[in-house]
């Protein structure tokens, strides 16, 4: 261990220092702090941060907050949809284009309903340091179109908070850009509301800085009939936690939480996933590919739980990792929780290197091999990114692929 | 011109090839015959570059250009063309980006302009048609579900879109009916030209009936025992190998 190396508590206690030397402190802040005090960091006792640690954390020296990152803004994906920008957790203003006929609100953390600081110590830290945040309101039967909500940075620490609300038979394709470049912690909680018979399409794009910690948590209920598409794609960052919790609250209701992590150098993603079927003949898809080069190392921990109640059950998961190098690590824990018993629940995992003989058939056929190499790897991603039916955020995320795996084998 | 001198090969510790000496003259179609074990497909896959195939002596040229010492793709830009005996499915990868993909390497590796995807696709089209595949095998996944016969089949589209020089065909014939032979065979025949030659590996007479070659030859313990005619392969047929296994011996 490095002999300067500092515990993690004193991480903990900067964090509360923080809090402390903010001028005038709401309620809900303030319950958090207490939860924090108490409980601080997550730490490899507890079961679900068994792969994943954050003394990384103690050791790291954040970058200043530059006062304009614009230059970050010409890395959003070429999208024309309204936007809502976000600099160091602080919505800008004068950097958005908010949507007509969706409500939004900015200037203060949107708490949402779902999330829960008792039991998520990371939630207990951004409540207890949250700023800002957006509260997105698609009314009953609005299709809400495209939204981008992005995220630049360039040092610090910030915990903003958002919500999402989509009222009965409204649409939504929020795209989620979390970019930027140095050191810092972005932390930020997610509330998503799904009401009967709407769909939410979630398209989220995690490009942070190489030094960067993007610990996310995120809680989803999805009413009757109703439908949370979320596709996660994991590029950046030194260490990434993206943790999922989803509720299928209404009979009927679907989620797909599909992902795809590349990751190089000694870069570290964790995507940790609970999906609880609450009620009948509720539907959930999970397929989450992972490309690892260099000393990267990738986890998903996907849990199914399944209520007494949640007979018709479909629950479907698939952890698949292609290990490009000899150093590279992927942990794959699925767990099934089920009370009911009439119920359809299968997992899989598979890792594997690329196939040698599909190698040698491209390169007979005159592909030079590192284009083979690409091609493979593509198709491997294939399954998660096909079903993506934004065609130009899915454009945008090929795209971004295709850079990486550049600066990978240049 | 193909020209191998002397070739030897192992795989692992064994020796498979013991000294191969064969001449393909530009435009001639030659098969090789041989029982099983005999080193056919080894043959192949040392001309094509397989890793795992070491080459312990010998030469093998193509137009004057030292085979062995290429990469299996800069083998593909001089000119061979291996149709697999058992094609490889890629999942994932759409056949009509795969072709594309290979003939756009080709292209840029002899100083061609590429094509984009709609000159692509009316070549690609143009040559489903003439070789009677269905159309939706270009939409599907590379050899994804394909039968047998459609595995072979797209081995020979591949083949017409690419315009190999030199085609070894690795028992092509192996698991096909009499009907997806024909295709084959027909497919092999619409190259044949001054500038296409190709080396047909079977175990059977039967698709010789249908691709007729210049010369056959018989492998037997990794070296060829005999060379003649075409009339070669119907004693084969008739006589069985064995006798010329016993002549080898």
């Amino acid at each position: 261990m490095n002999a300067r190396a500092k515990p993690l508590e004193a991480v903990t206690d900067a964090f509360v220092a923080r809090y402390e030397a903010q001028p005038g402190h709401d309620a809900v802040c303030a319950d958090a702090a207490a939860l924090f005090r108490a409980g601080g960091l997550p730490g490899p006792r507890e079961e679900a941060w068994h792969y994943t640690t954050l003394r990384p954390l103690a050791d790291a020296v954040f970058d200043a907050q530059r006062a304009d990152p614009a230059l970050l803004l010409s890395q959003l994906p070429d999208i024309e949809a309204p936007r809502l920008v976000f600099v160091h957790g602080c919505y800008r203003a004068d950097l958005s284009a908010p949507p007509s006929g969706i409500s939004v609100r900015t200037g203060a953390p949107a708490w949402g309903r779902l999330a829960r600081p008792e039991t998520e110590k990371l939630v207990a830290l951004n409540t207890m340091l949250a700023q800002d945040g957006a509260a997105i309101e698609v009314a009953d039967g609005i299709d809400g179109g495209t939204l981008v909500l992005a995220s630049l940075a360039t040092g610090g620490a910030f915990h903003p908070r958002h919500a999402i609300r989509l009222g009965r038979g409204a649409r939504l394709t929020l795209i989620e850009a979390n970019l930027g470049t140095g050191a810092y912690l972005h932390n930020p909680v997610f509330s998503v509301d799904v009401a009967d018979d709407a769909a939410l399409t979630h398209l989220r794009i995690q490009q942070e800085g190489e030094d960067a910690f993007h610990l996310s948590t995120l809680y989803a209920e999805v009413g009757a009939r109703g439908t949370y598409d979320s596709f996660l794609l994991t590029l950046g960052g030194r260490l990434a936690r993206m943790e999922v919790h989803t509720r299928l609250a209404g009979e009927k209701a679907t989620a797909h939480l599909n992902a795809a992590q590349l990751l190089g150098g000694s870069q570290h993603a964790d995507f940790t996933t609970v999906v609880t079927h609450d009620a009948p003949a509720t539907v959930s898809r999970q397929t989450v590919k992972n490309v690892l080069t260099g000393r990267s190392r990738g986890v998903f921990q996907g849990k199914i739980e399944v209520s007494r109640i949640a007979q018709k059950t479909d629950g479907y998961q698939m952890n698949q990792a292609l290990l490009l190098s000899p150093d590279t690590e992927i942990n794959s824990k699925p767990q099934l929780e089920i009370y009911a018993d009439d119920v359809k629940c299968s997992h899989g995992s598979t890792v594997g290197e690329l196939d040698p003989d599909q190698l040698f058939y491209l390169r007979s056929r005159g592909v030079p091999e590192a284009e083979a190499r690409s091609l493979l790897v593509r198709a491997f991603l294939n399954e998660a990114l096909d079903p993506i039916g934004h065609e130009a955020a899915r454009g945008a995320m090929e795209g971004m692929i295709a850079t990486w795996w550049e600066g990978r084998t240049a | 011109m193909l020209e191998i001198k002397g070739l030897t090969a192992r795989v692992e510790d064994k020796e498979i090839l013991n000294g191969i000496d064969l001449v393909i003259p530009d435009g001639e179609v030659h098969a090789i015959m041989g029982p099983n074990g005999s080193g056919k497909s080894t043959l192949s896959y040392v001309l094509s570059g397989r890793e795992g195939y070491e080459v312990t002596g010998g030469t093998a040229t193509f137009d004057g250009v030292d085979l062995l010492s290429l990469e299996p793709e800069q083998r593909a830009a001089a000119g061979l063309f291996l149709a697999f005996q058992y094609p490889v499915e890629l999942p994932g990868v759409g056949n009509a980006n795969f072709l594309r993909t290979a003939l756009n390497a080709l292209r840029r590796a002899h100083g061609e302009a590429e094509l984009d995807a709609v000159q692509f696709l009316k070549l690609a089209r143009a040559e489903v048609k003439r070789l009677s595949i269905a159309d939706d095998m270009l939409k599907r996944n590379v050899n994804v579900g394909f039968s047998g016969g459609e595995k072979k089949r797209n081995e020979v589209l591949q083949m017409a879109i690419l315009r190999p020089k030199l085609a070894i065909l690795d028992e092509t014939d192996s698991g096909l009916d009499i009907d997806a032979l024909k295709i084959v065979a027909d497919g092999v025949n619409a190259l044949r030209a001054p500038g296409f030659s190709a080396l047909v590996i079977t175990h059977y007479q039967r698709l010789l009936d249908y691709i007729v070659p210049d010369r056959v030859h018989v492998l037997v313990h990794g070296r060829i025992v005999r060379s003649g005619g075409p009339e070669l392969a119907l004693e084969l047929e008739a006589n069985g190998y064995a006798a010329v296994t016993a002549e080898a011996a």
